[in-house]
């Protein structure tokens, strides 16, 4: 069972309930397989999805979701909306209440949103990335995909190589991965190394020969090009030739090894185009896993009492 | 009319008493102290038994918002808020709008605090015009009009030949300059302590560095100068040690803290709870403690409130975009009063904290209940343990993150100039429901 209405973060989830996620997501992940991908478990409900910033795979992917299981699926566009007439965050997520929804789905460029929205509102709230905070459906499909090619999380080595202190994939990947007692390395750069991140219990490389060694998984992470004008890196030249994934470098890790990347990707900044395409990426397992697990999040939820 | 407050236990280190005295009032003046049971009879008696009698408490770091933001607090509501913590004397920074940058200014907010304040009030002038570290102010007409001080607080003077300036001009007057220590690159988007925990809940923290570097600035330019510097709320283990090092080689500098550095972490923060959000953030309990130790042994000579209330529109929003502050005169007294509940200093240096020090930095003749000072008394029961309740605040702030917490020392009876605030009186309530 899971224990709350909303999915917050990977931080406030149990491990039995990220096993229990990733188990349901597996029957779904059979639905999407027949020819007839439609389940009814949420006819009747609305998903309304409240995306402050821009998303178009994460929405998608939650509309598909949303779909598969008969729910309604409506999306508040932000920009046409009442939000540039100066509306607050809190009037926004009332209305959308009032307006009947079952899950409201947010995104947002703060950390702490989706908390702020938990506390407003009686409905599910979904964080489909809040911040640098978390992106927890993300982190959950990245399990689902681990876990369909590697035995067991325990001791599974995986690196997390990029952008470690703004990216919100990252936190979430590394609480669900020490959750399930898997062995973390971040591979980042000085400045973009979050304040403190081995007391999250990950092990830190600046050296991305050293951090790839012998690891199961290798996880790319997007790169925000304005990094380079805030001082953090000098050139994006630098950045690939240090930090970039080259066919020579996965080479380091171990035979079986994956490589993923949460998309979308930018080709010769944060991975090369040999990798990105080659035999070890389940780059794009990751994007269908994605409505399987975003389908047992709903499932789960809708079983909550409120 | 003459009002004696009897049986209570007086506690005034200006003229080193400590114990049951009775206090004798004529009008808005303290007319003599006298042993208990020995003041003559007058118009009106208060019963302070089992309660301290202290002078009215003195803050030197208070946003009343007035003019400009008065959504957000007004001189009327600030004074009282005050008054209902235990204050007498409220000095208020020029952050307003317009900028206290001017005599017309310091006037209107004087005026308005003679009209409807329920305390005394001193403006604290701007360093620079509109406090964009550009040009000084005419400081000598902002003193004749009533200013006492001088800080652009809310923002740091980024140019340090400005600061300079500021110390070395500010000589002719003996004036402090208060310093809002913050290196501006530094914080930027920072709206938490930077550390473990902004790494947890994925907010943009402000370095340690962002406020020790400001202050190692300013400890130079104060030695450059000789003017007198006060460093305003801080926060951090690192400016602790930078002034105490400053002062072992006799800078003349003075500094001070709020409750909130030595009563909260930044661990608090998990909970997105806008009402921690201030600037400068709350920090760790490495802070915490040198903070502690840093009143103990002298380097922190005085307790703000570093009052900053504000409209819960602005708090209940992003944790990014809320506003910076704390609504904290109601709840001040209490959180320092911990201190001494847990021998960390005694009373008497509290009272130096709150009252006596803040009123010789400002140049003011309060804190002391010597005969011939204003009338300004707090009587606290520091036995009684209370429950905050914020939405009671007189305050039209109330944003404090002490809501619900349980704290020791209420403030039974404030006297301001002579006239007395009865806390639990039902006139006195009435106000506050």
């Amino acid at each position: 069972m899971i224990s709350s209405k909303d999915l917050l973060g990977i931080k406030e989830l149990k491990p039995e309930e990220i096993y229990l996620i990733l188990d349901t997501a597996a029957g779904f992940k059979d639905v999407l397989k027949r020819d007839i991908k439609k389940v009814p478990p949420l006819r009747g409900k609305t998903v309304v999805s409240l995306f402050f910033e821009p998303s178009t795979r994460t929405k998608t992917s939650f509309a598909l979701a949303s779909k598969r299981l008969s729910a309604d699926f409506v999306n508040f566009s932000v920009s046409t909306s009442s939000v540039v007439k100066g509306e607050s965050l809190k009037d926004t997520a009332l209305t959308i209440q009032a307006l009947g929804a079952d899950f409201v789905l947010v995104r947002h460029s703060s950390s702490g949103v989706p908390h702020l929205l938990s506390n407003l509102l009686d409905v599910s709230v979904i964080n489909a990335g809040d911040g640098s905070n978390e992106h927890p459906t993300q982190a959950l499909l990245d399990m689902f995909t681990i876990q369909s090619h590697k035995k067991n999380f325990k001791g599974l080595k995986v690196a997390i190589i990029g952008d470690i202190a703004h990216s919100r994939v990252a936190k979430s990947n590394i609480y669900a991965l020490t959750k399930l007692d898997a062995e973390v390395r971040v591979i980042c750069p000085p400045t973009l190394t979050p304040a403190e991140v081995d007391r999250l219990g990950v092990k830190v490389y600046h050296s991305t020969d050293e951090g790839l060694k012998n690891v199961d998984v290798v996880m790319a992470l997007r790169l925000q090009l304005e990094r380079q004008s805030k001082g953090f890196l000098p050139s994006l030249r630098e950045y690939f030739k240090l930090y970039g994934l080259t066919a020579e470098r996965i080479k380091l890790a171990r035979e079986d090894a994956i490589v993923m990347h949460p998309g979308p990707m930018n080709r010769g900044v944060e991975i090369a185009s040999s990798v990105a395409d080659g035999q070890q990426s389940v780059i794009l397992e990751q994007v269908t896993n994605g409505i399987a697990v975003r389908m047992a999040v709903l499932y789960l939820l809708s079983g909550v009492k409120k | 009319m003459n009002i004696v407050i009897k049986n209570g236990h007086v506690v005034d280190p200006s003229q080193n008493i400590d114990g049951h005295r009775d206090i004798f009032i004529k009008g808005r003046k303290i007319e003599g102290i006298y042993p208990k049971g020995k003041a003559p009879e007058a118009d009106k008696t208060i019963d302070a038994s089992k309660c301290l009698v202290i002078p009215g408490l003195v803050d030197i770091h208070t946003h009343l918002r007035e003019p400009g933001f008065e959504y957000k607090e007004t001189i009327e509501t600030g004074t009282l808020s005050a008054v209902r913590g235990g204050f007498t004397t409220v000095c208020c920074m020029p952050n307003t709008y317009p900028v206290n940058d001017n005599v017309a200014v310091t006037e209107l907010i004087l005026d308005k605090a003679k009209k409807q304040g329920s305390c005394t009030v001193h403006p604290i002038g701007a360093i620079t015009t509109g406090s964009n570290s550009e040009e000084l102010t005419e400081l000598e007409a902002l003193i004749e009009a009533g200013c006492k001080a001088f800080s652009d607080d809310g923002r740091p003077v980024t140019n340090s030949q400005m600061m300079r300036r500021a110390l070395e001009y500010s000589k002719i007057f003996d004036v402090p300059i208060l310093s809002h220590c913050e290196d501006l690159r530094l914080s930027e988007g920072g709206v938490m302590n930077e550390g473990f925990v902004s790494t947890i809940v994925g907010l943009r923290g402000i370095p340690r560095a962002a406020e020790d570097t400001m202050v190692a600035r300013d400890i130079s330019l104060c030695e450059l100068t000789g003017g007198k510097l006060h460093i305003a709320h801080v926060s951090t283990a690192g400016s602790v040690n930078l002034i105490r090092n400053a002062k072992s080689r006799g800078v003349n500098v003075t500094a001070e803290t709020c409750p909130h550095y030595f009563n909260l972490t930044d661990e608090a923060i998990i909970s997105y709870d806008t009402n921690l959000k201030v600037n400068p953030p709350i920090r760790t309990i490495e802070d915490v403690e040198a903070i502690k130790e840093g009143i103990k042994d002298g380097t922190i000579d005085i307790i703000a409130t570093d009052h900053a209330p504000h409209h819960y529109d602005d708090k209940q929003r992003e944790f990014d975009a809320a506003a910076f502050g704390i609504s904290g005169l109601e709840t001040a007294f209490a959180l320092s009063y911990h201190l001494v509940h847990h021998d960390i200093i005694d009373l008497k240096k509290l009272i130096k904290l709150m009252c006596v020090t803040p009123s010789n930095l400002m140049g003011i003749n309060k804190g002391t209940l010597m005969p011939g000072a204003d009338a300004d008394i707090a009587i606290i029961n520091t036995e009684n343990i209370y429950k905050v309740d914020s939405s009671k605040f007189l305050s039209k702030g109330k944003n404090s993150p002490f809501n619900k917490w349980t704290l020791t020392g209420t403030v039974e009876k404030t006297v301001a100039m002579g006239k007395v605030f009865d806390w639990n009186s039902t006139e006195i309530r009435k106000l506050i429901l």
